[in-house]
């Protein structure tokens, strides 16, 4: 085990130097942008004092490496300032947001990852099976909508034409669970039918490629009958390719549902990035772009992890 | 048993099989008959190609991938029809009445479950035991195949296990059901002799114990010569001979199984090392070598390779042939010690020579199917060294590359714009010879360049690595775990065990008594074409005084012991 903990260890410390990476240059482009942030809130009109008042005030006169550990710094204690627009403490503002978002992904998860790694085996079983193809042609269709198209569509029909599901994902305070569950399936069956085509097809390319070993010819002549030979003796040994395919269309979920968020009008982190982006609210803008690249890290660490978890070589040394 | 040996288990009658290739089906097999009694176990041997695999798993009523048995052909077990059977009713045989044992028992137990789970599978799918009890039998047939800690092998995974061992597991998991008929498809062809000897003792100890029928498929002659009751020789899907072991051993009938028990006459002439002083061409220089600090591969590792000469380095594997030749060739610089040409020393590392430095030592590999690039054509293979080391161009290149076709005897306007799959075996191993011989060296090392090839082929490649030695006064280090090539191609003989040099000396010297005890292990571990060889080894020596057990009692410090006894 003490391998396996060295491996996570060094996984851990390249994901936080890779986290750190990232905020330096999310921090720097910023800067880059022409104007400062006391320009904008002031806009064109301000007279030199007032930008060099409202500069210190704001600490913007003090060389960018300075600020750049300060800013570090509070991020750390999830402290991101507060916005220039409304003047409201970053937290609040992409706090429940994020919160959201967080639900809606896991919700979409929940139901894509086991549906997608059952049909993937169902369809290794079946492979070159007119359902094999079905299947595949399906969610490469999902796949290739763009997710406000799927959205509008399921909207047509399963709200307007069929009325069984709302089409618009507000929420409200006291909303019992059922109750939400309800309002989000909608947005949550875009994200499922958009990331499911890839878990689907690796988890079939992977057991598929692992058809030809000899250990599987070697269950065959054991009279192992073929779901076995594929549940019990390939799928264990393609868990490490599934896993990482899992991992990236989770972190999809989380930092690629502004589409989504935006059809069905969910007040998720999405809406926030694009209200940020469009007003200049750099405070939020950065506050979201390192959210995103943490959620990203810490998947792919996941998925690192699971993948060293399953291979019986480091879990069991010699 | 109580069973009477003339009663008939298996018939196979008019066996065709054919195998789809360039979008046509083409006859593997082409028309194979097959009788085996209750108990008897039948030898089939064969070069590559010759459809020994496919018969076996056909007496399973299994086509591989690719392959399928042409209508009209007859398989009978034990009166069940399995042409006509259906897919359900078959595999209820398989692993229950009809068992397999494949060749590469490493590759063939599922990495992601433990031994004894695999082991009990069958068993318990079939409800002939319970699971525990199932786990129970499965100790005791560790135990009668003389593994080490029974009660615990079986709880590893199959990495935590060395290869003859898990050959034996493998063929314990065979057994698990009590089968009528096993099918052991070359159960130790990728093993080290002295493992070889201790799975062959065990699988005809077991197979004897429960009169079990088996089809034993190997290329190795002396090899079914202690295993088989009768041998079937097979040629290109065909059947040459067949005949009980003693007869076929001393009486061969058909030319081309003549032909096979004399392989091994071709005997190169054993040359010495030169009198008047000239420094040997490569010599290794007290080297200790690991890999990226993990622990020492090689320790103290010195001899020396004279111009025109073949060193054979022997050895298990594991036991630091390859490493050697990493370090000559500079792939590993050494943690100690150095390796000097002509009595100058070379750089450490390939990184650091000259070009003319690297272009002296030249390899050749094990598996030419994975050392040639099977989307270049064969000229740009052979001329791209040409073309490196010595600046050919155009023309100039061209003719090289013709000329370097000639030598290795495969005629050029054939060959020059042909790719590397569309080439047998022995014509790829030919073209990693040529690109060797394109850098002009005047030292090549040889890993293992025939042990993946057939005893016909791969003699064809000694007479061949012969001749050009003595015309272009090459010197080889031969790496090789087979004493045979040794005795036909070495002028000297290095012994390596554990990464240590245990013996080393002129072929003479070697292949006569005293030699060092694991020296003798290795030698005496070569099967023999004597029926009785491995009867009589193991009467003298005793079961635990094979294989694994007899190398871990050697001190491979220890110097030359007198006589020959363990």
């Amino acid at each position: 085990m003490g391998d396996i903990l060295t491996l996570v260890g060094k996984r851990l410390g390249l994901g936080l130097i890779i986290l750190l990476v990232i905020s330096l240059i999310i921090f720097f482009m910023v800067e880059l942008l022409p104007g400062d942030i006391a320009q904008a809130v002031l806009g064109q009109s301000a007279t030199p004092e007032n930008l060099a008042a409202l500069r210190r005030e704001m600490g913007l006169d003090q060389p960018a490496i300075v600020r750049y550990l300060e800013w570090l710094g509070q991020a750390v204690t999830l402290d991101f300032g507060s916005s220039i627009v409304t003047d409201a403490r970053v937290t609040e503002i992409i706090g429940e947001r994020f919160m959201n978002t967080l639900f809606l992904a896991a919700y979409a998860a929940v139901i894509a990852v086991p549906v997608s790694i059952i049909l993937g085996v169902i369809v290794a079983l079946l492979r070159n099976s007119i359902f094999d193809r079905v299947a595949n042609v399906v969610s490469l269709s999902f796949i290739s909508s763009p997710e406000f198209f799927l959205g509008y569509i399921l909207i047509l029909y399963f709200a307007v034409k069929w009325g069984m599901f709302p089409a618009i994902a507000s929420l409200s305070e006291g909303m019992s669970f059922l109750d939400l569950l309800e309002r989000t399936f909608l947005p949550a069956l875009t994200l499922v039918l958009v990331v499911m085509a890839h878990m689907m097809r690796m988890t079939r390319a992977a057991i598929i490629n692992l058809l030809a070993s000899p250990y599987i010819e070697m269950a065959r002549l054991k009279g192992a009958p073929p779901w076995r030979v594929i549940v019990k003796h390939a799928l264990p040994n393609a868990w490490a390719p599934i896993i990482n395919v899992v991992a990236l269309n989770l972190a999809y979920l989380i930092t690629g549902v502004v589409l989504v968020e935006v059809v069905f009008v969910y007040p998720g982190i999405g809406q926030a990035l694009v209200d940020a982006v469009s007003k200049r609210d750099f405070p939020v803008v950065q506050a979201c772009c390192l959210i995103f690249a943490a959620t990203f890290i810490l998947l792919n660490l996941a998925a690192d992890v699971g993948a060293i978890l399953t291979n019986p070589r480091l879990r069991h040394p010699k | 048993m109580g069973l009477k040996k003339t009663d008939v288990l298996l018939k196979i009658r008019d066996l065709k099989i054919q195998g789809y290739s360039d979008e046509t089906w083409v006859d593997i097999i082409k028309g194979v008959d097959l009788t085996l009694h209750r108990g008897e176990v039948m030898g089939l041997i064969g070069e590559s190609g010759a459809g020994k695999s496919t018969i076996g798993a056909a007496a399973m009523g299994y086509a591989r991938d690719g392959t399928r048995i042409v209508e009209g052909s007859s398989i009978e077990f034990d009166g069940i029809e399995l042409t006509t059977s259906s897919e359900a009713e078959k595999r209820a045989l398989r692993g229950s009445r009809i068992a397999y044992v494949a060749q590469s028992a490493a590759a063939s137990f599922n990495p992601a479950h433990k031994l004894i789970d695999q082991h009990t599978e069958a068993p318990v799918q079939y409800r002939i035991k319970k699971r525990l009890e199932a786990q129970e039998d499965a100790i005791e047939l560790y135990e009668r195949l003389r593994l080490p800690n029974p009660g615990e092998i079986g709880f590893r995974y199959p990495h935590q296990v060395s290869g003859g061992q898990l050959q034996r597991a493998m063929t314990a998991m065979a057994m698990s059901c009590r089968p009528d008929l096993i099918i052991f498809d070359e159960p130790t062809t990728a093993l080290d002799v002295t493992t070889q000897i201790e799975v062959l003792a065990a699988i005809r100890d077991i197979v004897d114990q429960f009169n079990t029928a088996a089809i034993y498929i190997t290329h190795d002659l002396a090899v079914v010569a202690q295993m088989a009751d009768t041998i079937k020789v097979l040629l290109k899907g065909e059947e040459v001979e067949e005949a009980p072991t003693d007869q076929m051993l001393e009486n061969p009938q058909e030319d081309y199984t003549k032909s096979l028990w004399a392989v091994r006459s071709f005997t190169s002439p054993q040359k010495h090392r030169p009198t008047d002083g000239t420094p040997p061409l490569i010599s290794v220089k007290n080297v200790d070598a690991s890999y990226s600090n993990g622990p020492k591969i090689l320790d103290d590792v010195s001899f020396d390779i004279y111009e025109g000469m073949t060193v054979a380095v022997v050895g298990e594997s594991g036991s630091g042939k390859s490493t050697t030749a990493r370090v000559i060739t500079g792939l590993l610089p050494p943690s100690k010690g150095e390796v000097l040409f002509k009595g100058e020393p070379f750089p450490a590392s390939y990184k650091d020579r000259s070009k003319d430095q690297l272009r002296q030592c030249q390899m050749i590999y094990q598996m030419a199917d994975t050392a040639l690039n099977p989307k270049v054509q064969i000229s740009e293979i052979i001329g791209r060294p040409a073309q490196f080391y010595s600046g050919l161009k155009g023309t100039a290149l061209k003719t090289r590359v013709d000329e370097l076709l000639d030598l290795i005897e495969l005629e050029p306007s054939k060959y020059y714009n042909r790719y590397p799959p569309e080439l047998s075996g022995g014509q790829k191993q030919r073209i990693g010879i040529a690109r060797a011989l394109a850098a002009e060296p005047t030292f090549i090392v040889c890993d293992e360049v025939t042990s993946a090839l057939d005893q016909l082929v791969a003699e064809g490649i000694l007479r061949l690595l012969d001749r050009l030695q003595n015309e272009l006064n090459l010197a080889y280090m031969f790496i090789t775990h087979d004493l045979a090539t040794v005795r036909s191609i070495a002028d000297e003989v290095v012994v390596m065990q554990n990464g240590q040099v245990v013996e080393q000396g002129p072929k003479d010297d070697m292949f006569t008594p005293p030699h060092h005890p694991y020296t003798d292990l290795l030698l005496s571990s070569v099967p023999e074409m004597d029926p009785n060889w491995l009867t009589t080894l193991l009467e003298e020596r005793g079961v635990d005084n094979i294989g694994d057990a007899a190398s871990a009692k050697i001190d491979p410090d220890d110097d030359k012991v007198e006589g020959t006894q363990v």
